[in-house]
């Protein structure tokens, strides 16, 4: 009952930081100088103030600033995210399509770093100390002080252009009409690269974490009682300090979960991966301000949505947490 | 490494000749080109969108009128000849008569009419300018379609190509709003290429006209125009030979010139002669001191141009010194020249009795320069050589919209700008330099706001007149006036390079470059 409680108002607050994010977004973005049609028109290279004008007529931007937020409210209570001003096309359809794209790159590159960053970060605690320690600490730490985009062309440059190991961009291969499971291994194929850019930099984080995290608990009571008691080390390890150094770690990840999606838009720039994140990216540079408010409302309810499920994992992994009113 | 233009145009130009592979090269049909659009396009419809990414694309299945030599000789294309009535106001073009549109429907003198009179007009500032002073557009027959102008305008030849004259099928857009259409989705039109998938951040795919009206073209069977984000990736995919074929812009100056090093590709500096994008120095004249001709011929002297383009445009370029380019039609080399001369600039700032303060500053500028790199690092030179005449340049670092914004509200002291000639000096020069050009609310007009009734009367007059030596005379004085007044700091006149792979040929065959149909482009092995 208590559970089911909390999660009603945890979904009641996340409503309300959404419609927080969308409030506050509408404005920021219309605070930035130029708009659409002007941008549209730089663009063009040549223009007239006719054809400027002309543009504003047509995205509504000559209405007045709270009708243009009460027709953007009508609409997204509807789900209509309105018409993206540089694509000339429905902004919700065109975020649909490019989500898929982000999700796959993002959850890939996010699994990818959980499992390899805890792990040499458990080893490098198991092994603190020893060259196994440093190296993991020094290589983790080099990869986290290295600019993403530059790891991407470097990779690119490497297993791309002079190994010819996997492809420099895109989802799948342009013209190869791949299908079923020859289609899944193409984008896999892809994905290699893409994600395990995104992902290195974020294992450098769960490794430092880990191995932080690990060695302040390996210094408390109940793991020496542990090993006083004849519990082996492996067990030790897994079930005393593993488990109990696992807090920080899923308190980030439910952070990082949603980081890992504006990571991405360098990635997708870089490799050309047809995700959101790039399309957030073009659409505050070029004010397609519908554009920008769907993407960043749709990616506001993942972000919130993240969140909760953490908290209940939260609850879950160390039962000693109340779930807080 | 830097090496003069001179030099650069002498090898490339050389090869460019080379470049017609010798007869004996095997040719192949029937194979994929694979090329880059960048910015991807807003919307793949010609006329709806100037944008540079629907040029890229859709210049492969929209066809206009005439096409332009590299000397701007206006050739057939769409209609195979015309007649221009001695008083120069009457336009006969006779059309093509196998044409039929990528949905089957036969091309006619109507699709000419509505895209010329009613279609372009309402769409395109520059259509609309061009064919202002159209009185009556009448198809003839099915072939034959006759402009009436009310006053002779002989720049109206420069207006057939596919930037502001692209042919729309009348069948499709009649009646409708055109920027609504659903059929914008799907573009249909003449050319050697159709449309078949455009899928977005990916790539749009293209597939060869087998109804095409040019017997045997295209060579090619698809494009696929690939979407690349990054720049520096952009230029991974040509040098991996994943992509056949790229335009500076594309990939960026100092890249493209290296590839064209790689035996493997060729550079064509051709394709820039219609265009004819120059490059200035924009100078708010409503504001004190620049409002003085005297502090703009100073500040003139205080650019060394030779440093801008041979280290800053990687050499690409030539010296620009006047309103009209050397490609255009009237360009008049005999005009006063701006040499590189310190002291001739602080000698100009001192009998304007601008007095250096205490700071040994003259004058206090604020720059916002257009974002992209090259232009950034064209605007820092600019502040470090205005700094050594006194001249204060701080630097308001915005991004493209901002910028486009404060440049249609004249809210700049200096800024970069890059605006195209368009094959005559009655289309861009007349927008730029004539009082009726200041316009706030566009990026792209005479934005300094320089006025000046005699030169207003000779564009007027430079518009109407026929005679060809007339109108030379009017646009001498044109450029003599303006060099002495120097409404803009005129830097570079820039290139547009094309990089493609040694088995293509037949790429750049007009003088607009990457925007020419490609229905002649082959590969040769």
């Amino acid at each position: 009952m208590r559970k089911v409680e909390f999660i009603v108002r945890r979904v009641l607050k996340a409503a309300l930081v959404v419609l927080g994010v969308v409030v506050l977004n509408f404005f920021l973005i219309r605070l930035a100088p130029g708009d659409p049609a002007m941008f549209m028109a730089g663009e063009a290279g040549q223009a007239d103030a006719e054809y400027v004008e002309q543009l504003r007529e047509q995205f509504g931007l000559t209405q007045p600033l709270h009708v243009q937020f009460y027709r953007y409210m009508e609409g997204l209570l509807t789900m209509d995210l309105g018409y993206s001003f540089r694509f000339q096309q429905d902004a919700g359809a065109l975020i649909m399509q490019r989500m898929p794209a982000t999700i796959l790159l993002a959850a890939t590159a996010y699994v990818f770093a959980i499992l390899v960053g805890v792990t040499t970060g458990a080893i490098a605690a198991r092994r603190v100390g020893t060259w196994t320690d440093t190296t993991i600490t020094v290589v983790a730490l080099a990869v986290y002080a290295t600019p993403l985009f530059w790891l991407g062309i470097m990779a690119i440059i490497l297993f791309s252009l002079n190994l010819g190991w996997f492809p420099a961009y895109g989802m799948e291969t342009i013209g190869g009409r791949h299908v079923g499971f020859d289609r899944v291994l193409d984008i896999a194929h892809h994905l290699v690269l893409p994600a395990v850019t995104l992902g290195l930099f974020y294992v450098a984080v769960y490794a430092r974490l880990t191995r932080a995290s690990m060695l302040e608990v390996a210094d408390m009571d109940f793991v020496r009682t542990a090993r006083a008691k004849g519990v082996p080390e492996g067990r030790v390890l897994r079930a005393h300090v593993l488990r109990n150094a696992i807090l920080p770690i899923i308190t980030f990840a439910g952070l990082n979960g949603a980081h890992m999606l504006s990571g991405s838009v360098l990635i997708e720039t870089v490799y050309a991966w047809p995700g959101i994140g790039r399309l957030i990216f073009d659409a505050l540079l070029q004010r397609d301000y519908n554009m920008l408010l769907g993407a960043l409302f749709v990616i506001a309810v993942i972000v919130v949505v993240f969140n909760l499920i953490t908290d209940l994992i939260y609850s879950i992994v160390d039962p000693r947490i109340e779930l807080a009113r | 490494m830097v090496r003069s233009v001179k030099s650069l145009v002498a090898v490339v130009g050389i090869s460019a000749l080379a470049g017609t592979l010798p007869a004996a090269a095997q040719e192949q049909e029937g194979r994929t080109l694979d090329a880059l659009v960048w910015p991807e396009p807003p919307s793949l419809v010609l006329g709806l969108s100037i944008h540079t990414g629907t040029q890229q694309v859709s210049t492969k299945i929209y066809e206009g009128l005439v096409v332009y030599d590299f000397d701007l000789t206006p050739l057939p294309w769409l209609a195979t000849s015309w007649d221009i009535s001695d008083d120069g106001l009457t336009y006969t073009f006779h059309l093509e008569e196998d044409v039929r549109w990528h949905d089957g429907e036969p091309f006619t003198a109507d699709d000419v009419v509505f895209t010329i009179s009613e279609f372009m007009p309402e769409v395109n500032a520059q259509a609309r300018l061009l064919f202002r002073n159209l009185a009556s557009a009448t198809a003839l027959d099915t072939h034959t379609v006759q402009f009436q102008l009310r006053e002779p305008f002989p720049a109206f030849l420069f207006g057939f190509n596919t930037l502001t004259a692209p042919i729309l099928p009348r069948h499709i857009y009649q009646g409708t709003d055109y920027r609504t259409n659903p059929m914008n989705a799907t573009p249909i039109g003449t050319g050697p290429f159709r449309f078949v998938e455009w899928r977005n951040g990916e790539y749009v795919h293209l597939v060869r006209n087998d109804d095409y009206w040019q017997e045997g073209l295209p060579h090619i069977d698809e494009i696929y125009f690939r979407v690349i984000p990054d720049e520096g990736a952009r230029a991974i995919a040509v040098e991996s030979g994943d992509v056949d074929i790229a335009r500076a812009g594309q990939i960026g100056y100092r890249e493209i010139l290296r590839l064209g090093e790689d035996p493997r590709f060729f550079l064509d500096l051709r394709g820039g002669e219609f265009n004819a994008p120059q490059l200035w120095l924009q100078l708010n004249l409503r504001r004190p001191p620049i409002d003085d001709p005297r502090f703009r011929q100073a500040v003139m002297h205080a650019l060394d141009r030779e440093f801008i383009r041979d280290f800053i445009w990687y050499g690409l370029g030539t010296i620009s010194n006047g309103p009209i380019a050397p490609t255009i039609p009237y360009y008049d080399p005999d005009v006063r020249q701006y040499a590189y001369d310190l002291d001739r600039a602080r000698d100009l700032l001192d009998e304007m009795g601008l007095e250096p303060d205490a700071d040994g500053i003259r004058a206090r500028l604020v720059m916002p320069p257009p974002a992209s790199e090259i232009y950034q690092r064209t605007s820092e030179y600019v502040a470090q050589q205005l700094a050594q005449i006194g001249i204060e340049v701080r630097l308001d670092r915005v991004d493209h919209a901002t910028w486009a914004n404060r440049v249609a509200e004249f809210d700049f002291d200096l800024t970069i700008n890059l605006l195209e000639q368009l094959g005559d000096p009655a289309i861009g020069p007349t927008t730029f330099y004539h009082t009726n050009g200041i316009e706030q609310g566009n990026p792209f007009g005479n934005n300094g706001g320089y006025s000046n009734p005699e030169i207003d009367a000779l564009l007027d007059r430079g518009a109407v007149e026929t005679d060809p030596a007339v109108r030379q005379q009017i646009y001498s004085e044109v450029q003599r006036i303006l060099a002495e007044d120097v409404p803009v700091g005129w830097l570079l006149e820039t290139l547009r390079p094309v990089l493609h792979s040694t088995e293509l040929e037949n790429v750049v065959t007009t003088s607009r470059g990457y925007f020419a149909t490609w229905a002649e482009l082959r590969f040769v092995e």
